[in-house]
């Protein structure tokens, strides 16, 4: 028999994370900080949305942009919270969580060639998303010493003649970086000179701690016409099961986006995307409270982590955080694997989401602070035996 | 910090003060001292425990009465329900707006008890004129907590 598989899906390594997984989930009585959604459930409003429309029987392919009223209520959305202008009809498509967003925007812009600048450590699916779109991959490696913000310099460093995107990934999974208005203006320049594109995965924009709440690099002068916004309702609303996100793009990419997703997917769960109408119309104030909410937990965490004597940079983003281990003279990998087996907590090991990764840990806030407590109450022994004061 | 105070405190009393303050990003000391002041100002009023009564042994009646009173001339509301919630049984004594004036909560080891209370105690105050007893037959959700269902974390271990 031929073989049956293709050779560029079959050179893509299976993401490190599932490998993890794996080991995890043969650990029978282990308790997580690894899970990359939130704890909460979906508010009660938006799930009876969801509810109403199966009882009225509303269970049709919707138009492949998505409903209307939906496309209607995220432009809305992104007026009032980023100030940006998108044609609900024109601009947005609804999509199957942020993650088809990022496949779809890539397939749609990628020739044979094109090179993608890809910031590590980041969520998994950029780079295989690229190589599928016949892209090449450009991993830039963020630092610690620059709060694993991406700079203008870097930027610089990796840009060639062959250059066409560029994806940000900010508030950032899994290190909780987010880019401040001046960082992103920098980067803008620099993208401008190049006349380069962006991926802008804003997924977790809603969940920004401090002073500063999320600017959208589409928001900069000059970059709404060379910016794929992709959002969703996974993380603001608690929404992951849903599967629902969307793209807010330039018009000729938006074109060639629908196509993709018209022949790939048809249209986004029609149940889900009548649910959020309600999350995006009616939602601000339970975002709020679960911002407030995973905020208390980000101060708890890190006052454990200085507590063990784990440094962590501040992050200021999303609902991780992202200590290094570095000191303890082992990988991420081998720190993860004695952590699960000796205290039965699993945590993800920073490799997972870039070999830059390498030193860290990727320690998820979303969980309850009485399962915080037990979880970084074991991390403290594991972390004092390692220190050889236990 | 004092409404983020009550917001953690409502939901759960039994936090640390410590734990209370590394949440709220705030020191130990300013934490405590905003509660004991809250409590001075009687804005906390108390530490009540939730109990599920249905899962232990003991039996217990609980009653929504609606009353309807009479207010008289230097008696107004405010005298009646003193009249009504220095009974121990008495649970909590709201005034109400709409068709009646008062709901009264009450708490009871039998049914016959609560009938006695009201019929006796309640229904002989001069200004009462009428009450409808209406009998609690399950508690689902009390003080914003769910009794009936257990809270479990369905999410897998590990996800991206």
């Amino acid at each position: 028999m031929r073989n049956p598989l293709s050779d560029v899906i079959v050179n893509i390594e299976p993401s490190g994370i599932r490998k993890f997984f794996d080991i995890v989930s043969e650990m029978k009585d282990a308790i997580s900080l690894g899970v990359g959604e939130p704890d909460f459930d979906t508010p009660w409003h938006i799930r009876e949305e969801g509810i109403y429309s199966l009882e009225k029987g509303r269970t049709f392919y919707t138009s492949n942009a998505g409903l209307k009223e939906l496309r209607t209520e995220i432009a809305n959305y992104l007026k009032r919270r980023c100030n940006l202008t998108y044609d609900p009809d024109k601009e947005l498509v609804v999509t199957v969580g942020g993650s088809e967003a990022i496949d779809i925007a890539l397939r749609a812009m990628v020739n044979p060639g094109d090179e993608v600048l890809i910031p590590q450590p980041s969520f998994v699916s950029y780079l295989p998303c690229t190589v599928l779109a016949g892209g090449r991959p450009v991993v830039i490696e963020l630092e610690e010493k620059d709060q694993f913000r991406l700079t203008a310099e870097k930027l610089r460093e990796k840009i060639t003649d062959k250059t066409k995107i560029l994806i940000m990934p900010f508030p950032n999974n899994p290190t909780g970086a987010v880019m401040r208005r001046e960082d992103l203006e920098a980067v803008a320049e620099v993208i401008q000179e190049h006349d380069l594109f962006v991926l802008s995965d804003e997924i977790y924009c809603e969940l920004t701690f401090g002073s500063e709440r999320h600017v959208s690099i589409a928001s900069l002068p000059g970059m709404q016409e060379r910016t794929v916004l992709i959002n969703g309702f996974s993380k603001s609303y608690a929404m992951t099961g849903w599967r629902l996100g969307y793209a807010a793009a330039p018009h000729i990419i938006q074109e060639q986006m629908l196509k993709i997703h018209q022949f790939a997917i048809m249209c986004a769960p029609t149940t889900s995307q009548y649910a959020a109408i309600s999350a995006v119309r009616d939602g601000d104030s339970d975002v709020e409270m679960m911002r407030e909410s995973y905020d208390q937990r980000r101060r708890y965490v890190l006052h454990a982590f200085k507590e063990m004597g784990l440094d962590c940079f501040e992050p200021n983003g999303a609902f991780y955080a992202f200590p290094s281990i570095k000191r303890f003279g082992m990988t991420s990998d081998e720190f993860a694997t004695r952590f699960l087996h000796e205290e039965k907590v699993a945590v993800v090991p920073g490799t997972a989401f870039g070999v830059c990764g390498e030193g860290f840990l990727r320690v998820s806030y979303a969980y309850s602070l009485k399962n915080l407590k037990e979880a970084l109450g074991r991390m403290e022994r594991f972390v004092r035996r390692l220190d050889g004061k236990a | 910090m004092r409404e983020k105070i009550l917001a953690v405190m409502e939901k759960n009393s039994r936090i640390d003060i410590k734990d209370l303050a590394v949440l709220l990003g705030e020191s130990e000391v300013a934490v405590a001292n905003e509660i004991a002041d809250m409590e001075k100002e009687h804005v906390i009023c108390g530490y009540h425990t939730l109990i599920n009564w249905d899962n232990t042994s003991d039996e217990k009646v609980v009653a929504l009465i609606e009353v309807k009173v009479t207010p008289q001339r230097g008696m107004g509301f405010d005298k009646i329900a003193e009249r009504i919630y220095q009974y121990s049984e008495v649970n909590a004594v709201y005034l109400m707006s709409g068709a009646y004036d008062f709901t009264v909560f009450i708490e009871g080891k039998t049914m016959r008890q609560v009938a006695q209370f009201v019929s006796e105690k309640l229904s002989t105050l001069d200004s009462v004129l009428s009450t409808a007893t209406h009998f609690v037959l399950k508690k689902y959700k009390d003080h914003g907590t769910i009794l009936v269902q257990e809270v479990q974390d369905e999410r897998m271990l590990i996800t991206p």
